[in-house]
């Protein structure tokens, strides 16, 4: 055993604990915003946060909160919580879980600062508005719809224009809410800056193309956060640059992000967030490491809509095309061409029953996958922060035997 | 045709959609959900025609969707999987909820139709621009269906439309005022009934038909029920139990209004005659009280469903939410909040379409009913 730890050391990626460092000073501004007169916004992950960086409004992101509380193993008592407030348990456990946390404060951080308005943008699911309607409700807070209409086969002519108009609907609210005009040469400076900083988390996504790959989808998850909240700010893209950095030294060092990489995997839904180690682990003693995901690929597959001279006009597309909110043929495309870049030789896919718009239709993905490139997957169903849905010994039986079937292939 | 023949529709619409392209020579149009602009299909000449399931059991569809998908949905599929949609030109799915959406995807890919529109329907309602999408979309709307039942929708056809839409809408909140002045004219399966075929039958001939059930209803020289009957307002989705109607009456309730897209949601409104057919078509959508999958403010729910309670002078109200359905389980609570603050007693029943209702949430209901 004595000879595992450095090796085991030499796998770690450092920027960890800057990462660590950078999240913990956000949430410590943003829980002492009373006291300074900054106002705090709780937006959605595919919400357009630049424009609240533009007015020097704090971000919050719920969904983050919701993973803290899946990763810190306190999802099932909040999930409880908010059952006894008469959630049905069938119910988003990211929203369930918020929910339960707000009245009492209960979470891993104490609960979230409280927001001075919120700004939900539907282009992952529909439940984040009922979600954000009733946090409306309990703060008493105002409340922006950023309403992106579903990407079936198209974007139509006329959803652009709407977009379009509502994100200048977006900017008056903020106008109106901060008591302050916007700033557009600001804006000008913060779209550059999301779009480098997106730039640079594919570049680091990207680096798993090598074999073996530096970085899992289980690292990926972690170094997500700061691509959602705080896009648009320098601190990203030194970080990023830095990790990218890091990624390219452990590519000549030849370090992988397991010890013998046989085996590349893609993930395909949210993280179960009580289990990543476990997972990995599991994986891992396959010699398969998860290379990619569909999710954390979200903040930089609309890159190619956004014209970083023309950021608020062109973000209307981006916003309105990613991921979530395009039809199922379409994400089955996303995921082969991710297939091929990464060289991937096999899918496992989370049908998380917290999230209908990512699950339901997977079956038919898994489908497509099977006929266009005849690589094998996995469905295991769970849940991304409730643990109660999780049933190990299932879960275990079918890992193993999906490996079982990738060694023969 | 009588209210038997009404029942009889529901158990098998399919075959009546095919006698109506067969005797009438009309084209057949499906749809979901009471958001899809009915009038535009009729105006270009077809007849709009609403997916209820009518199977009890689930086998095709479980190869596409997970068991935590809500019951009308998989049925929907378990419906044209297994060819009964067939029949169908062609099939519109309004954007509503996350499932319907990926409903719409899984159709698309496997269930052949002549066509498949989409009809993506802003989610807020309450803002200028919404308002102009909406009017955009329902354009937009009419022109993928000019071309895909090759017909031009002329505005002497969209004026026709509205009209005799008012017409239907206006006699079934006819039928709806008269059963509340005497409950015993009508039973509640007999009027859930006729909401659930005007959404299937030819129109014209429906626009008779409750004409004919109104004058009959009106020439009935019984007297007015005067027997003690507690007054319940339903609100959910809908209600595909006629069975319910019959718990309700059998335990001495009634039901006098409803929330439910296959009831008031369904006939409430009217469509204004004189100005732009496309703009009254939105203005409708835009006013009426909307799903829990669209937005139109924070309270609006709540409020119409306590003016409900008052206006209809109800006793109580019964939450009627299919099990994995996000939008009304998430509205649930905050509406109970209301609800309770202001004492008035609710129950919620939670359901499946494929089940009957279970022994244990009758008794739970009768219970409630006592209560009351
Ligand atoms: S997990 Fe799914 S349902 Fe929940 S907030 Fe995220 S996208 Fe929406
Ligand atoms: S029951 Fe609920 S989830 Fe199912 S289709 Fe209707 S609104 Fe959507």
């Amino acid at each position: 055993m004595a000879e595992k730890d450095p090796e085991k050391e030499k796998r770690k990626i450092k920027a960890v604990a800057r990462m660590k460092e950078i999240m913990t000073t956000y949430y410590i501004e943003a829980k002492m915003a009373e006291g300074t007169g900054k106002k705090v916004a709780w937006i959605t992950s595919g919400g357009p946060v630049e424009p609240l960086i533009v007015m020097d409004v704090i971000p919050i992101y719920p969904e983050n909160h919701g993973a803290m509380i899946g990763a810190s193993k306190m999802g099932a008592d909040l999930c409880e919580k908010a059952e006894i407030m008469g959630f049905s348990r069938d119910l988003c456990s990211y929203a369930r879980s918020d929910i339960a946390c707000a009245p009492i404060n209960a979470g891993p951080i104490g609960g979230l600062p409280k927001p001075d308005m919120l700004i939900c943008c539907n282009n992952i699911c529909g439940t984040v508005l009922k979600w954000y309607e009733i946090q409306a409700r309990h703060f008493n807070a105002p409340l922006f719809i950023l309403d992106t209409p579903f990407c079936h086969t198209e974007f139509s002519k006329e959803a652009k224009k709407y977009v379009l108009k509502q994100l200048y609907e977006y900017i008056a609210f903020l106008e109106r809410n901060c008591g302050k005009p916007f700033d557009y040469d600001k804006m000008k400076e913060v779209g550059r800056l999301s779009v480098e900083g997106q730039r640079l988390w594919r570049a680091v996504l990207d680096t798993a193309a090598h074999k073996p790959s530096p970085l899992s989808a289980f690292d990926a998850f972690f170094h997500l956060a700061m691509i959602v909240t705080l896009r648009g700010t320098q601190v990203v893209v030194d970080y990023y640059a830095a990790l990218l950095n890091e990624m390219n030294e452990r590519i000549t060092a030849g370090i992988g992000a397991i010890p013998n990489e046989r085996y590349r995997l893609l993930w395909d839904n949210l993280p179960i967030w009580y289990r990543t180690k476990w997972l990995s682990e599991k994986f891992a003693s396959y010699d398969a490491c998860l290379v990619a995901d569909t999710y954390t690929s979200a903040w930089c597959g609309v890159l190619k809509y956004i014209d970083e001279n023309d950021f608020l006009n062109t973000i209307a597309e981006a916003y309105s095309r990613i991921y979530l909110n395009i039809g199922i043929d379409q994400m089955a495309d996303e995921i082969l061409s991710i297939v091929d870049r990464y060289d991937v030789n096999g899918i496992v896919m989370h049908s998380n029953r917290s999230c209908k718009p990512y699950s339901l239709g997977q079956y038919d993905i898994q489908k497509i996958i099977r006929e266009k490139r005849g690589i094998p997957s996995l469905i295991i169903e769970a849940d991304m922060v409730d643990e109660r849905s999780f049933t190990e010994s299932q879960i275990e039986t079918r890992i193993d035997a999906f490996m079982e079937v990738m060694r023969g292939t | 045709m009588n209210i038997e023949d009404l029942h009889n529709l529901q158990n098998d619409p399919y075959n009546y959609a095919l006698r109506l392209k067969k005797e009438g020579g009309k084209k057949v149009v499906g749809y979901f959900c009471s958001y899809t602009p009915e009038e535009l299909i009729f105006a270009a000449g077809a007849t709009p025609f609403r997916i209820f399931g009518t199977r009890s059991t689930i086998n095709l569809a479980d190869a596409h969707l997970q068991s935590y998908c809500c019951s009308p949905v998989r049925i929907a599929l378990e419906e044209a999987l297994s060819g009964k949609t067939t029949v169908l030109d062609g099939i519109v799915f309004p954007h509503t909820c996350d499932s319907i959406q990926r409903l719409s995807d899984i159709w698309r890919l496997n269930v052949p139709l002549p066509f498949h529109i989409d009809v993506v329907l802003p989610v807020k309602l309450n803002s200028e621009s919404a308002r102009e999408y909406m009017i955009d979309v329902l354009h937009k709307f009419m022109k993928e269906l000019e071309k895909n039942l090759e017909v031009k929708i002329t505005e002497e056809a969209l004026r026709h439309a509205i009209a005799l839409y008012n017409k239907i809408r206006e006699s079934i909140k006819t039928i709806s005022d008269m059963r509340l002045i005497n409950p015993s004219l009508l039973k509640g399966s007999d009027f859930y009934s006729i909401v659930k075929s005007s959404m299937i039958m030819d129109r014209n001939d429906l626009a008779q038909i409750l004409s004919h059930i109104i004058q009959d209803l009106g020439a009935k020289k019984e007297t007015p029920d005067v027997t003690f009957r507690k007054r319940l307002v339903l609100t959910g989705a809908m209600c595909n139990h006629p069975d319910f109607y019959q718990i309700v009456e059998d335990g001495g309730g009634v039901v006098v209004w409803d929330d439910l897209c296959t009831g008031s949601r369904y006939f409430e409104g009217q469509l204004d005659s004189t100005g732009d057919p496309v703009i009254s078509i939105a203005e409708r959508y835009l006013h009426r009280i909307e799903c829990p999958a669209k937005h139109s403010g924070l309270s609006t729910r709540a409020e119409n469903l306590l003016d409900i309670v008052q206006n209809k002078n109800a006793d109580g109200v019964v939450f009627l939410i299919h099990k994995f359905c996000d939008p009304h389980s998430f509205d649930y609570p905050y509406l109970k909040k209301h609800l309770d603050n202001e004492r008035i007693p609710n129950t919620l029943i939670e359901m499946e379409d494929q089940a009957s209702i279970g022994e244990r949430l009758k008794t739970r209901f009768e219970a409630f009913l006592e209560m009351i």
